[in-house]
């Protein structure tokens, strides 16, 4: 029996009919189109596919798209904003925070949700925050240092008048 | 891995919740924050016929102390109890537990009660909350009733909870002064199960001799254990190093592990007393 539901992803609502066994990363995927949100486990081990649920950085795969009916999601192709770079993006691409790509999306969105919510992390902060977030070419050190710039390009960003640096999804907690 | 397909409800009620509880009996299952039992289920090693969803139920995420308990909701996530300023300054066990439940994206939506109705014997829930002498209330077509932790938990997977039964709070006596608390645990990695880890919470008296112990073991048998044994040993007793060491050692008696592929039997059993030895120390610091 299918069941309707509404889901904004991104800022753009997304309604369909679903099985209540549709995993909420398919359901992004397969019924929103948004790829960007990648597969690596189907265990709940890896952080793959990590989104921003209400504020909150959650596992895709370990929740139904039913369960998710009426919450606000962002994904990785909500973080670029008019074309540009969200700094984290940018950090990552500085600092060579990916190598094969697989990991990135869910670090940059588990990375954000932390900047989010604590804007100078330390590194072991910022460890502690990744730790649900495997990489395959453990490509960790750089990962770290991609987050701790991005807090310091978002800090500095946060001091001019242009833009939010945070992104336009809704506040972390 | 897809789950099997299953009908889903989303009661806005705990009584609306009960009632499908009693009318699925068995081929219900509840799901708060999945993160177990979703695992499980495209794994297929559940396959309910109804999913009976209680995240949509208003009023069951509270966190408060009240009539001498830490109350509890049955849908305060792993997250909130790590978050909680409360937590952090008056339960010590409490929060270092909440600080290593799998990881940090798991926490977020995970919860509680849902790690202690789950009855796994490797929930870090289980062992803190045994150490620290909680109480489950239940909710049922004939009301509520309270059920303490050590009935509740009767086998691996299996608690003493009606298939018509939905667990609402879970509630932790509020400690008394001088009470200190901690949990340690291995594990191979972030977010995976324990190989062993213990909860330990001790109020001391004013001549600093402990008059409450509670040891909760994790990962070491079917069920989380209590060390019975080793707390006994310590009530009484100032907490020294020689007492700790002996409390650790009947700790490490009461496992019961099992050898896998995070580690023999021998070796898990010491790591218990070595973790008694540890939680104890910082507990009584």
């Amino acid at each position: 029996m299918g069941h309707r539901i509404a889901v904004t992803i991104n800022g753009q609502r997304y309604e369909a009919e679903v099985e209540p066994r549709l995993l909420l990363v398919h359901f992004i995927r397969e019924v929103a189109g948004l790829t960007g949100t990648h597969i690596g486990c189907d265990t709940t081990s890896c952080g793959a596919c990590t989104v921003i649920l209400n504020g909150k950085p959650i596992k895709s795969c370990t929740m139904f798209a039913v369960q998710a009916d009426g919450c606000e999601i962002r994904t990785v192709e909500g973080l670029a904003q008019n074309g540009e770079l969200h700094p984290i993006q940018k950090a990552f691409w500085e600092c060579h925070g990916l190598q094969c790509g697989y990991c990135t999306p869910g670090m940059l969105m588990a990375g954000v949700a932390l900047l989010e919510r604590n804007p100078n992390p330390t590194e072991e902060e910022v460890r502690r925050a990744i730790s649900g977030n495997l990489c395959r070419c453990t490509g960790y050190q750089n990962i770290v240092k991609s987050i701790l710039r991005a807090a310091e390009m978002m800090r500095e960003g946060a001091g001019v008048a242009s833009g939010s640096p945070v992104g336009s999804g809704s506040p972390a907690q | 891995m897809i789950p099997a397909a299953f009908e889903y409800v989303a009661p806005r009620s705990v009584a609306e919740a009960v009632a499908l509880l009693r009318q699925h009996s068995y081929d219900a299952k509840v799901i708060a924050g999945g993160q177990s039992l979703i695992p499980m289920m495209r794994f297929r090693m559940a396959q309910p016929r109804v999913l009976v969803d209680i995240g949509r139920i208003p009023g069951l995420d509270y966190l408060r102390e009240e009539d001498g308990f830490l109350r509890i909701g049955a849908l305060v996530r792993h997250a909130t109890m790590e978050h909680s300023p409360l937590i952090q300054e008056r339960y010590p066990l409490l929060a270092a537990t909440a600080r290593v439940v799998a990881d940090p994206l798991v926490r977020n939506l995970g919860t509680v009660a849902g790690s202690l109705v789950h009855a796994d014997p490797a929930g870090d829930w289980a062992a803190a909350l045994m150490a620290a002498r909680a109480q489950v209330v239940a909710a049922g077509p004939d009301g509520e009733r309270v059920i303490g932790i050590d009935d509740f938990l009767v086998d691996t997977f299996t608690t003493a909870l009606e298939p018509d039964e939905l667990v609402v709070e879970v509630r932790v006596p509020i400690p008394g002064p001088r009470t200190g608390g901690d949990y340690q645990k291995i594990e191979r990695k972030v977010g995976d199960f324990a190989t062993a880890a213990v909860a330990v919470q001790v109020t001391l008296d004013e001549a600093g001799r402990c008059q409450q112990a509670g040891i909760g073991l994790c990962a070491v048998g079917p069920i989380t254990l209590r060390a019975t044994a080793a707390e006994e040993a310590l009530v009484g007793q100032p907490l020294d190093e020689a007492t700790i060491r002996k409390a650790a050692a009947l700790a490490a008696e009461a496992a019961q592990p099992t050898s896998d592929l995070r580690g023999s039997a021998e070796y898990k059993r010491d790591m218990v007393r070595v973790l008694t030895l540890r939680a104890l120390r910082n507990a009584a610091a």
